[in-house]
């Protein structure tokens, strides 16, 4: 993007603009999230059932499972957005900045995920950590995103962090499979699928399922929130960056004339 | 002894919905105030959404 116009719009009144980057469904939605937190704090706390095994420590689920599904969703979104910058002809730097957006949301998440695992862990099996497989790679799987932020901040226009920042995101989402499977690849401490069973059946008492379906609503909304916002400000942060570009050519060219 | 370690497991399972929301708080309102904060300094007519 150009922009000509080097006065900062800062100082035109504020009742004329968009504040932020809110709209009315954006609102709408924000609210609809609240509104599921609470239920989810109801149901997670209050009307779900304690585990045969695991006593009320089984509340932690209905953070920890959605967190960690939604955060391996955040970094799926994060290589669509990489794949269909490298490979549509447009090369539109929305797909990137979606991908960027959704990465910073997943980070969050998974970042949760393995705190409230932690706590989990030191009710269940006395201790915060330990180098299982599960944990090992999952905490693999979110250093890598942090790498990805990272690269994104390397400098360079906006089609190289685009570029770069594409490969890698479309790289390191091939380690969630591995996330996945590595309790039932290696002998591991975690437990198998908290939702299905080794037959694909469900496994679960129908409040405890019902509370965690309450949480992954709550998530996605959550998420969805997240995405929109995040884009948005990206979206301005790279206008606002293209038109200091601008700015520093112009005052290069004047110093030019001068001479 | 079985009422502390009810006690010390709310801890855990009160603590770990207190650091989850407080996470996810904390990142979304960085969120809008970042995006108010970049809101100022861009026209209307370069907000997509708007």
């Amino acid at each position: 993007m150009t922009t000509t116009d080097t006065e900062p719009i800062a100082d035109e009144p504020i009742g004329n603009r968009q504040h932020g980057t809110g709209t009315r469904a954006t609102r709408l939605l924000g609210v609809a999230t609240i509104i599921t937190m609470g239920w989810l704090v109801a149901f997670g706390l209050g009307f779900s059932p304690a585990d045969r095994d695991q006593d009320e420590a089984v509340r932690i689920l209905y953070v920890h499972v959605p967190t960690i599904w939604l955060a391996y969703l955040a970094f799926v979104v994060t290589a669509i957005g990489s794949g269909l910058y490298l490979f549509t002809k447009k090369h539109s730097l929305g797909f990137d900045r979606a991908a960027g957006a959704s990465a910073e949301i997943g980070v969050v998440f998974m970042a949760v995920t393995l705190a409230v695992g932690m706590m989990w862990g030191r009710i269940t099996w006395g201790v915060f950590w330990q180098w299982d497989a599960r944990l090992t790679t999952t905490a693999l799987l979110f250093v890598s995103y942090i790498g990805y932020l990272a690269v994104r901040n390397l400098g360079g226009s906006h089609e190289q962090r685009a570029k770069r920042s594409a490969v890698v995101g479309l790289l390191i989402v091939l380690e969630i499979p591995l996330v996945h499977f590595s309790v039932r690849m290696w002998r591991s401490l975690h437990q198998e699928a908290s939702v299905l069973d080794t037959d694909g059946d469900i496994d679960m008492d129908g409040l405890m399922l019902f509370s965690l379906f309450v949480g992954v609503v709550a998530f996605t909304l959550l998420y969805v929130w997240l995405l929109l916002h995040r884009t948005r400000a990206l979206a301005m942060q790279d206008m606002l960056d293209d038109r200091g570009l601008d700015v520093a050519l112009a005052a290069r060219r004047a110093e030019g004339v001068a001479r | 002894m079985t009422a502390l370690i009810a006690i010390e497991h709310a801890g855990y399972v009160y603590g770990s919905y207190v650091l989850t929301f407080a996470a996810v708080g904390a990142f979304a309102w960085r969120t809008v105030r970042n995006g108010r904060k970049l809101g100022d300094q861009v026209d209307d007519a370069d907000k997509y959404w708007t």
